[in-house]
C-alpha cells in the first residue's frame, strides 16, 4: 500500500506557507512599490537572496535562526513554550522565508502595473491608503496575486534543501514528499520514488497552465 | 467657497510662480498651452504635488502653508477631481464607481441620471464609450459634494460633438450647485463657455496678455480681444 502521508504533508506545509506568504508579500510589496523610505533597496536585496542562494546555505542560516539561541527560535520558544528546529511549524517558517521572493515578486510587479491615478483619484475621493489599497490596488492586481500563490504553492511543494537542513526527516512530522523520494531512492526503492514523483508532474503541470493563462489576461 | 493661492514650485524646466483667486460659485479657467504648468499647478491644488513655498486657502481653511508647515492630504481637502484621462477603477461598474464617495446612494443614482448613465449602471468602464466614462468621472466627482471642483481638461480625449454636450451639461449642473470650480483647458473657445474668469499660463506664470499675443492682429477686433478678457457665451455659440 502506498503512503500518501509525505504527499499530504506537502500539501499542507505548501497550502499554509502560500496563504501565510500571501498576507505577507503583499503589504510589503505596497511599501516597496508606493512608500518611500530609507534602505528600501538594501532590505529588497537582501528579501530576494533566496533567489540566489542555494538552498542548503539557506538552510544552514536559518538553522542558527531558528534554534533554541536564534531570535526566532527563542522567540517562538518563549511563545509557545517548544521549538522550531524539526517541527512541521518550523519547516513552514523555513519554506515562507525561502519562498518570499517568490512570491513578492509577482505582486509587486502586478501593484506597479496599476495605473498611478487610479491610487490618486481614490486620495482625492478621500480614501485613506490603506482603504485605497484594499478597494483599489488589490482588486486590481489579482492576475499577479494568483500567480504569485501559485509560484509559492509549487515553490514550496518542491522544497527540499531547506527542509533537510531545519526539519530532517521525521515521519509525519517533517517527511515531506521530496525528502521521502529522495530517501526512496537512497534505499533503492524505486517504484514509491516513482509513484511520489508521478504524483507531482499533474499537479505542477496544472497549475503552471493556469499561471501562463493568467499573464495572457 | 473661494479659493486664494500663491504657489512656488521648481519643475525640471521652469518654476511655477503663481497667485490667484477663485471667486465663491465662480469658474476660473487656466489656459495655455501644453507643458506650461497649468496640470501642476491644479494638482497641488488637489494636494498631489507639495509645493515648494506658497499657501493655498478654500473657504477660510488654510489647506496648505509652507511657512507654518501646513499641507493637508488629498483626502482631507474636500475637492472634486476629474482628471485629463479616464480613471474610473475597472474593477467596478458604472454605478459602482458614480457612489465610490458617495455621501449617500441616491445623489450617485440622481447624477447618473442627469448625465443620461442609469441604463449602463451595470456596466463596467471598458464597456462604454468615452464620453460616457468621461461623464461618470463626473458623477464621481460630483456625488462626493465636493467644496471646490477641479477639472483638469477633463474633455480633450473627447470628439467634439461630444464635448460641446458635455460641457454643457458639466456648465448646468455646476451652476445648479453653486461650485467653484477651476478648469484647466489649452482650449481657448471651451475655457469661453466654461469660465467667468481666464487666468493665462505660460511657463509657470501667470501673462495675462497672452491671449491677445496669440491672436493674429488680423483676426483681432478690438471686440474680440474684449470679449476674450470677458467671457460670454454669444462668442462661441
Amino acid at each position: 500500500m502506498m503512503d500518501f502521508l509525505p504527499l499530504y504533508l506537502s500539501i499542507k506545509l505548501a497550502a499554509i506557507s502560500t496563504l501565510v506568504l500571501i498576507g505577507v508579500s503583499a503589504p510589503l510589496a505596497y511599501l516597496l512599490v508606493h512608500v518611500k523610505w530609507p534602505g528600501k533597496s538594501f532590505f529588497e536585496a537582501l528579501i530576494n537572496l533566496p533567489i540566489a542562494l542555494p538552498p542548503t546555505v539557506i538552510g544552514f542560516y536559518l538553522l542558527f535562526v531558528m534554534g533554541p539561541r536564534g531570535w526566532l527560535g527563542a522567540a517562538w520558544e518563549k511563545l509557545s513554550g517548544g521549538g522550531l528546529l524539526f517541527t512541521f511549524t518550523g519547516i513552514v517558517a523555513g519554506c515562507i522565508f525561502y519562498s518570499l521572493p517568490f512570491a513578492l515578486q509577482p505582486i509587486k510587479a502586478a501593484f506597479e502595473k496599476v495605473d498611478p491615478r487610479l491610487r490618486e483619484n481614490a486620495y482625492v475621493l478621500g480614501l485613506s491608503p490603506v482603504a485605497t489599497f484594499f478597494r483599489v490596488i488589490v482588486p486590481n492586481s489579482l492576475n499577479g496575486i494568483s500567480a504569485a500563490a501559485i509560484l509559492s504553492f509549487l515553490h514550496s511543494m518542491g522544497a527540499f534543501g531547506v527542509i533537510l537542513m531545519i526539519g530532517g526527516s521525521i515521519p509525519e512530522e517533517t517527511r515531506v514528499a521530496s525528502i521521502a523520494i529522495y530517501e526512496a531512492v537512497e534505499a533503492m526503492d524505486y517504484d514509491k520514488a516513482a509513484k511520489l514523483s508521478l504524483c507531482f508532474v499533474p499537479i505542477s503541470y496544472l497549475f503552471l497552465l493556469f499561471v501562463n493563462r493568467l499573464s495572457r489576461k | 467657497m473661494s479659493l486664494q493661492c500663491k504657489l512656488i514650485k521648481q519643475t525640471d524646466y521652469f518654476t511655477i510662480e503663481v497667485d490667484f483667486v477663485c471667486p465663491e460659485e465662480k469658474t476660473l479657467a487656466l489656459i495655455g498651452p501644453s507643458g506650461s504648468g497649468k496640470t501642476t499647478i491644479i494638482r497641488m491644488l488637489a494636494g498631489l504635488h507639495k509645493p515648494d513655498r506658497g499657501r493655498i486657502e478654500c473657504g477660510g481653511r488654510t489647506l496648505f502653508d509652507s511657512e507654518n508647515g501646513i499641507h493637508l492630504s488629498p483626502q482631507k481637502r474636500e475637492m472634486g477631481y476629474v482628471f485629463q484621462d479616464y480613471t474610473l477603477f475597472p474593477h467596478l461598474t458604472i454605478r459602482e464607481n458614480a457612489g465610490f464617495a458617495a455621501k449617500d446612494v441616491q445623489e450617485a443614482d440622481y447624477l447618473l441620471d442627469y448625465f443620461g448613465l442609469k441604463h449602463l449602471g451595470d456596466r463596467k468602464p471598458h464597456q462604454v464609450s468615452g464620453g460616457e466614462r468621461q461623464r461618470c468621472a463626473i458623477c464621481q466627482a460630483l456625488a462626493k459634494r465636493p467644496r471646490l471642483l477641479l477639472l483638469d481638461e477633463p474633455f480633450s480625449a473627447l470628439d467634439v460633438v461630444t464635448r460641446r454636450i458635455l460641457r454643457t451639461e458639466l456648465k448646468r449642473i455646476k451652476g445648479e450647485r453653486k461650485l467653484s470650480t477651476i478648469y484647466v483647458t489649452h482650449d481657448i473657445h471651451e475655457a469661453l463657455f466654461m469660465a467667468d474668469e481666464i487666468l493665462p499660463v505660460v511657463d509657470g506664470r501667470i501673462e495675462r496678455d497672452w491671449l491677445e499675443k496669440i491672436i493674429s492682429p488680423a483676426s483681432s477686433s478690438g471686440a474680440q480681444t474684449k470679449a476674450l478678457r470677458e467671457p460670454k457665451l454669444s462668442l462661441v455659440y
